[in-house]
């Protein structure tokens, strides 16, 4: 595994940490560094709140490799309530439960595993905001 | 600039060729083009092929096929910008032959996806995705679709269903060509059966996994009627592109990258989506074909399903597309697909499609996607 790339990321993976543009104030998410509203540098980072909602989703069910075991397996494009989309796997919620403006948030959980002895990669995934709020408690 | 011409076609049948290698493919496909324009030497060669490397473990593909044609010494390249790979190999081949560089030049998509398993192939599809914000997080590319499918329904208030008629409309053409993957019509009743791969996409959303290869030959016009009785004029020939990432749109569910290159494509020819006899589409899923539909200005936003289901995009209808049965029952070898479509609407314009062949058709187009609109290739082609 390319340790490397994902050490790279972390700062995106485990805390949403993305840019805002010092020229137009755009939140920018994941960092590109090029503002895509005014094209000018945006390099300033921000850590974005992980609330959102769903903006779409779909159940995968033939996965790439790596993932079959997962499978099936919810995913989503989130949209960030400071705005820009993000893409990411749905968690503790029931694929038919989902809607679309399903308020989210962003919590921490394992991508993927490489077996034994291989790398755990971590990232952010999405989970209903109130439905889960009471599960959380009783696991407690 | 000068004035572009294809004067020569060929194919193979797209399908699983356990017998046949990557490099087979590409030069059967090289040899039917060369053979039908009359032609012994080629000045240039332009490979366009996507996953070589990952599939097969075969790079330097412009070499390798040249070599094996028994081209020594010509100069040749692999053209890469994911499924749309084909198209941009001609579009290169265009640039060489329009700027006067080169005078004979053979255009090849070729893909070879059948000697993996099913879970390396997804994973491999998904490096046209974005790597590390889309496919690290798992969505396999036919997800990525699946999510503009879901919002597109939301948005416009579409069934499930409604998406038929494209899986339908493609099959029911495929039957007649000789080419194709699937020569077999399907049903409504199949389309709704179908298995889930990524919800709201089923099995009849998707073009299968296949291998295959196209080619044409590209010539100046003022010499083209030496080698061939029927050339087929380009009159259009252009890339633009979008983010790769669809998280990174303003509107996912607006192609920008098709528009532009249709827009690109119009002015360059000179004429508008009116003037179209026929439309290749990159039906990769259903809704990309109602997405291409919409960019390139035949349907308004929200109509291109709108369209199939008033049975304007059948051979006799308002805009027949996947007239030989397109991605979905002709089959999808991804970096082949592009010149497939060519092929195809060549084929038309010479008046060669047989029973599906368009009435009077003097204008074709082809649009050709990589990932789900990054690159976007949109060509116009004119029969003599
Ligand atoms: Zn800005």
């Amino acid at each position: 595994m390319e340790v490397a790339r994902f050490w790279r990321t972390k700062g995106q993976r485990y805390q949403l940490v993305g840019e805002v543009c010092p020229s137009c104030g755009e939140k920018i998410f994941p960092p590109r560094d090029v503002c895509p509203a005014c094209e000018k540098e945006a390099k300033t980072p921000y850590t974005f709140s992980g609330k959102g909602e769903v903006y779409s989703y779909s159940t995968i069910y033939s996965a790439p490799e790596g993932f079959e075991k997962y499978a099936p397996y919810t995913v989503a494009l989130v949209r960030l309530a400071e705005g820009p989309l993000v893409t990411a796997q749905l968690t503790d919620v029931d694929a038919q439960d989902v809607k679309v403006g399903m308020p989210v948030e962003m919590v921490t959980r394992v991508l993927r595993e490489d077996g034994e002895r291989g790398m755990v990669v971590y990232g952010y995934k999405f989970r209903p905001v109130c439905a889960n709020q009471g599960a959380a408690a009783q696991q407690i | 600039m000068r004035d572009v011409s294809i004067i020569g076609i060929g194919q193979v049948k797209v399908g699983e060729h356990w017998d046949k290698s990557l490099r087979e493919l590409g030069y059967y496909a090289l040899h039917a083009a060369m053979k039908d324009a009359r032609l012994e030497r080629i000045d240039s060669l332009f490979v366009g092929n996507m996953l070589s490397g990952e599939l097969t473990g075969q790079e330097h593909l412009g070499a390798i096929i040249a070599d094996f044609a028994g081209l020594k010494g010509v100069e040749a390249v692999k053209v890469e910008a994911a499924c749309g790979s084909g198209a941009a190999a001609l579009r290169m081949g265009y640039i060489a032959v329009a700027g006067g560089m080169a005078d004979f030049v053979a255009c090849i998509g070729v893909e070879k996806m059948t000697d993996k398993q099913n879970a390396s192939v997804t994973s491999a599809l998904a490096m046209a995705a974005d790597g590390d914000y889309e496919a690290l997080h798992g969505l396999s590319f036919v997800s990525i679709n699946a999510l503009l499918m879901r919002r597109y329904m939301h948005e416009h208030g579409y069934k499930k269903e409604d998406f038929a008629p494209f899986a339908i409309n493609a099959h029911a053409n495929a039957v007649n060509n000789p080419y194709a993957m699937f020569q077999a019509p399907v049903t409504q009743k199949q389309f709704t059966e179908a298995k889930m791969i990524a919800d709201p996409i089923n099995l009849l959303d998707s073009s299968p996994i296949a291998d295959g290869a196209a080619c044409v030959i590209i010539a100046p016009t003022a010499i083209a009627k030496e080698f061939t009785d029927r050339p087929v004029r380009i009159r259009a020939s252009a890339i633009a592109t979008d983010t790769v990432a669809v998280h990174d749109r303003r509107d996912p569910l607006f192609l920008e990258g098709g528009a532009i290159s249709a827009q690109k494509a119009y002015a360059m020819a000179g004429v508008g989506p009116h003037d179209i006899d026929l439309f290749e589409v990159h039906d990769a899923f259903t809704i990309m074909s109602a997405l291409s539909l919409e960019a390139a200005g035949f349907a308004p936003r929200g109509k291109g399903v709108a369209l199939a289901l008033d049975g304007e995009i059948g051979l006799s209808g308002r805009i027949p597309i996947t007239t030989m049965g397109g991605l979905k029952a002709r089959g999808h070898p991804v970096g082949a697909t592009g010149m497939y479509q060519i092929v195809e609407v060549a084929t038309q314009l010479r008046g060669e499609a047989g029973a599906n062949q368009i009435k009077n058709a003097r204008l074709g187009m082809a649009q050709n996607i990589g990932g789900s609109g990054a690159t976007v290739i949109t060509t116009i082609l004119e029969g003599f």
